[in-house]
This record gives structure tokens, C-alpha cells and sequence, in this order.
């Protein structure tokens, strides 16, 4: 089809406004993180260090890289197993089994967070790695079961029982066979849990209470709290604690993207 | 880990016999998740059923918490607020998503991954990290308001966190630069997944751009539609760090929505029974709304 020059001329004008629009939020809080206090001029890059040991970020940064690790180890394996088992074998049970942990993606956070509290309280086990990790690693676990069953069930079953002729046992052919060969799959759900625990923000709040297991975002809206007024301070401290993400999504975007228009569109 | 064992056991034939076999390797998942999913949503449902302060002794009160939806006022407004949250999450940018990618998908323009890569950065930032930013743009003193100025438009600068018919379009306005990129992402998808011949059959047919849009483009991207919607009215129901984070709830309760409702009400105000229900309210509502989106929108024959 021949375009216009006019139409390709708009096509672009289009294709900047909307980044424009994706991408103007993102520079303000860039610009403003780098403000130097009234009346002075330049670029005052020392609202970072300042945000970082004022915010006492080293810290909760710390706490959210060992809850994501925790969460994501966990239930990476966790649904690693599952998938495969849902994937790749018949058995009594997975009819009523799978459906129960689809029901999982769908459930809210709100849905969970008042029993979970209330009884891990009454168990003295909130202000624990426990309390904060696991309700998010059984989030996770429903959302990568499903994700890696669908990728079992493409898996080659030529390959699979070639191997198992060869006399390799079902523990081998999944890990040193079909987790290899997985491996977009999997990058794409490292991506993806690593994200959601990391920006997760009502079970950390809920589920600590004395802050022992703050996490990077929860210690961003208390410093809001004390800083109101301080614009490019607290411009600092969300730009330290959206790094980290904003990191491996740059790294990983090709996988990421692919990977969410996947999941989308195989229901 | 001990060696693959090369014994007969192995082989195929006797594999329906160790039934317990696929359970080894569901075990873990189960685990955690029965005791810290599927556990607590039970105990939603029951604890929705008592009256209950957190400290104290519990009393059943049936359905009564349910009831309070209907009649209490706040309760009431909350789940209004969630209804424009939709029209700000969900279905503005599925129209802005669908039109941006109506007029790209025809066209050969370069430079389309790094717009995917732009659109979708909002997508990952913690909506505590999209809070703080947006509050700082709408501040009285803040960009929002200065730009207004610098084109003449003075009389619209406002408190726009602190003004109660503002602040809750305002904060739906977020909802809506979060899910753009991310709608948008999905329909440029969906289109380019329409096979030419077909774009240029209708064309032959004498159709002009608009009517192809509505006679073959949209009916082919069904899929794509629900899934979008699906994700983003979720996020529009689930709202809570945002609210949390830009207005409390305020002023007054001009933005409080239900997810806020739920916190609050469990853990400030010792209204535990009335916060299990209102999260079991929004959870069946979370359900339902899925199976409607999937009805409507999905084709008949599965894709």
C-alpha cells in the first residue's frame, strides 16, 4: 500500500504525542530529582544521597531484594513442578486441581490480606520473611502454574519420550530437557513475579506492622509522609526505588513484552 | 541427586500405575498456595459473617455486613468511585489504545519497538513510585498548574488533590496514563495479527477506512479487547496503593474506593467483618465482571 508523505508525517506526530504523553511524567520527576534548593542553580545531584540516607533506602532496598528472592525462588520451582505435571501427565484430580489454582489470578489481594493478618498474628508469625513472602509466593505459584503448563503442553512430546526410551527418568527429562528448552518462558515469568513482588505494596504493610520487613516502596510513601514539602528530595527517593525494576525491564523488555501478548492472547 | 535410574520402571507402560506420581510434583504449589490463598479466601467469606472489632470476641451476624453495603452510605460511594475508576482505567484507554493503533497498524512507520518499549514503562513502575510523581505534578504549586499558567488558561490551576469534584477524575486520569501503553501495546498486536488479503478484500469491496474498521479490524481483535478490558477493570477495582498514597480517601470521602475501604476498615476502625465483606464483594464482583468481558467480547468459536 502507498502512504502519503502527509499520512507517514502524521503517523509519526502520533507515535511522538503518545510516547510524549507515556514519557512527560517520567521526565518531570527526573528534573525535579536533580532541583537544587531555591535560589541556587545547576544540577544538584546530592538529593539522591541525601533521599538514600535520610530514606534509610540501603536498608529497605535490601529487605525488598530478600522478599522478591525469596518469592521468586520459591515459586519458580514451585510452578515449575506443577506446570509439568499439569502439563505433560493424565491423572485423577487435575480436572478439579487446576481449575482451583486458576481461580488464584483472579483473587484480589483485599480478599486475602484481613484473614491472613488476624491469624498469623494470633500464630506471632506477622513481622516475619513468612508473613510477607509466602501470601505473595501463593499468588505467584497460581499465575506461573498456569504460565508454565501452557508451556509443557507445547513442549515437544517426541523429545520427552525419546529420552525416557533412552531410560531417563521424569525428574531428568524435566530438568535437563525441557527447563532448557523452556527458558523464555521461565525469563518471562522471572520478569514478571520479580516485578509484582517487588512493587507489591498492601501485604508488606499489612503483613509487618512494626516495619521489620519494610519493603523499598512502603519506606517511599512513609518518606512522602515526612517530606511533603521537600519536591526534589522525594522525587530522588522514587526514582531510587523504581530503578531497580525499570532496570531489568529495560534489560528484559523484549522478553517481557512478548511475554505478556503471549499469555494474553492463549487463554 | 542420584543418577537417573536405567531400570525398567521407567518406561511408559508402568507409569499409571504410581497414581500418587503427579501429586509429588503438585505438592509444593499446593502447599502454599491452599495455606496462603485458597485458606484466607475461605476465611474472608467466614470472618464476613461476624461482627468483629480484631481484639475482642466476635458475634455472628449473618448477611448483615452484606447489607451494610447497600445502606451505608460510604460503602456505597466507595464502590461508585471504583464505576469511574473503570471509565478512566478501562475504557479510555481502550478507546485512545484502539484509534492510536487503528492509524499506526497500516502503516510502515520504523521505530515501533522502542515506541512498545516507551508506552509500556508505566506499566512496571510501583504504583507508590507513580503516586509520588503524579502528587508532586498535581500540587498547587506543581508542573500541572504552572503549565496552565504559561498558556493562559489561569482560571483552571486548582488544588487538584484537594478539590472535591477534581480530585477523583484526577486520580483516575493516573489509571489512565498506567494502562494505555499496555492497551495500545495489545491492540497494535491484534491488528497486525489480520491477514492483508483480507484488508485489501474489504478495500475491493469499496470500503472506506472507518468502515473497515468497524467490518474487519475490530471483530478481529475480539480477543484482544477482552483481555485488555479484563486486565485493566481489575486494576481499576484492586486500586488501593494509589489512593493510599495521593489522597487518603479525601477530601472528604471523594475518593475512597473499595480496596481502601477494605484496609481501613480492618485495620484502622476495628470494622473487621464489614472489611471481609466488602473484599469478598469486590472478589465476586472481580469474577463476574471476567465472565461478562469474556461472554461479550470472546467469539463463539474459540479461537
Amino acid at each position: 500500500m502507498i502512504v502519503s508523505r502527509f499520512e507517514t508525517a502524521m503517523n509519526y506526530l502520533l507515535l511522538i504525542v503518545v510516547a510524549a504523553f507515556a514519557l512527560a511524567p517520567i521526565a518531570v520527576v527526573l528534573f525535579t530529582s536533580v532541583q537544587p534548593p531555591l535560589g541556587e542553580s545547576g544540577v544538584a545531584l546530592g538529593n539522591y544521597a541525601q533521599a538514600w540516607s535520610e530514606g534509610n533506602f540501603a536498608r529497605y532496598l535490601r529487605t525488598s531484594l530478600l522478599v522478591s528472592g525469596t518469592v521468586l525462588a520459591v515459586a519458580l520451582v514451585a510452578s515449575i513442578l506443577a506446570g509439568y505435571a499439569f502439563g505433560t501427565m493424565n491423572f485423577r484430580g487435575s480436572g478439579v486441581a487446576f481449575p482451583l489454582i486458576l481461580v488464584g489470578i483472579m483473587v484480589p489481594t483485599e480478599a486475602i490480606v484481613v484473614p491472613l493478618f488476624y491469624d498469623l498474628r494470633t500464630l506471632g508469625m506477622t513481622n516475619t520473611l513468612w508473613a510477607v513472602a509466602f501470601p505473595q509466593m501463593a499468588q505467584s505459584i497460581a499465575f506461573g502454574t498456569y504460565w508454565m503448563r501452557a508451556y509443557f503442553r507445547t513442549a515437544p512430546r517426541s523429545l520427552m519420550e525419546a529420552a525416557q526410551l533412552d531410560g531417563a527418568s521424569e525428574r531428568r527429562v524435566l530438568w535437563s530437557i525441557l527447563v532448557p528448552l523452556g527458558r523464555p518462558a521461565i525469563i518471562t515469568m522471572t520478569v514478571l513475579v520479580f516485578m509484582w513482588t517487588w512493587n507489591e505494596f498492601l501485604i508488606p504493610l499489612v503483613m509487618s506492622p512494626n516495619g521489620a520487613y519494610r519493603t523499598a516502596p512502603l519506606a517511599l510513601a512513609l518518606f512522602q509522609g515526612q517530606h511533603v514539602q521537600a519536591t526534589s528530595l522525594l522525587a530522588a527517593a522514587a526514582v531510587l526505588v523504581a530503578l531497580p525494576v525499570v532496570i531489568v525491564y529495560l534489560f528484559l523488555q523484549r522478553h517481557f513484552i512478548r511475554g505478556m501478548l503471549e499469555g494474553a492472547v492463549r487463554e | 541427586m542420584t543418577a537417573a535410574q536405567p531400570s525398567t520402571r521407567e518406561r511408559p507402560g508402568r507409569r499409571r500405575a504410581r497414581w500418587w506420581r503427579p501429586w509429588l510434583y503438585l505438592a509444593p504449589a499446593l502447599v502454599v498456595y491452599g495455606a496462603f490463598l485458597l485458606y484466607p479466601l475461605v476465611r474472608s467469606a467466614q470472618f464476613s459473617l461476624f461482627e468483629w472489632d480484631g481484639l475482642g470476641t466476635s458475634t455472628f451476624v449473618g448477611l448483615a455486613n452484606y447489607a451494610d453495603l447497600v445502606s451505608d452510605p460510604g460503602l456505597r460511594a466507595a464502590f461508585g468511585h471504583a464505576l469511574v475508576l473503570i471509565a478512566f482505567f478501562a475504557l479510555l484507554p481502550l478507546v485512545i489504545g484502539l484509534a492510536v493503533a487503528a492509524v499506526l497498524n497500516r502503516a510502515r512507520v520504523r521505530g515501533l519497538g522502542l515506541f512498545r518499549t516507551v508506552v509500556f514503562v508505566p506499566q512496571v513502575l510501583a504504583m507508590v513510585v507513580v503516586a509520588v510523581a503524579w502528587r508532586a505534578i498535581y500540587a498547587p504549586d506543581g508542573p500541572l498548574n504552572a503549565a496552565l499558567t504559561a498558556v493562559g488558561l489561569d482560571q483552571l490551576t486548582r488544588a487538584w488533590l484537594g478539590d472535591y469534584t477534581w480530585t477523583l477524575p484526577a486520580v483516575g486520569l493516573v489509571g489512565t496514563w498506567v494502562q494505555t501503553g499496555l492497551v495500545t501495546v495489545l491492540m497494535l498486536a491484534g491488528m497486525s495479527r489480520v491477514p492483508t488479503e483480507q484488508y485489501e478484500a474489504v478495500r475491493l469491496d469499496g470500503a472506506g477506512a472507518v468502515r473497515e474498521f468497524f467490518a474487519l479490524t475490530l471483530p478481529s481483535i475480539r480477543g484482544e479487547i477482552a483481555v485488555a478490558l479484563t486486565l485493566t477493570v481489575v486494576a481499576a477495582l484492586k486500586t488501593f496503593d494509589l489512593v493510599y498514597v495521593t489522597t487518603a480517601g479525601g477530601p472528604g470521602n471523594s475518593t475512597t474506593v473499595p480496596a481502601y475501604e477494605v484496609f481501613q476498615r480492618a485495620f484502622r476502625t476495628g470494622q473487621v467483618g464489614s472489611a471481609a465483606a466488602v473484599a469478598i464483594t469486590l472478589t465476586v464482583l472481580i469474577f463476574a465482571i471476567n465472565l461478562v468481558i469474556n461472554r461479550i467480547v470472546e467469539p463463539k468459536e474459540s479461537r
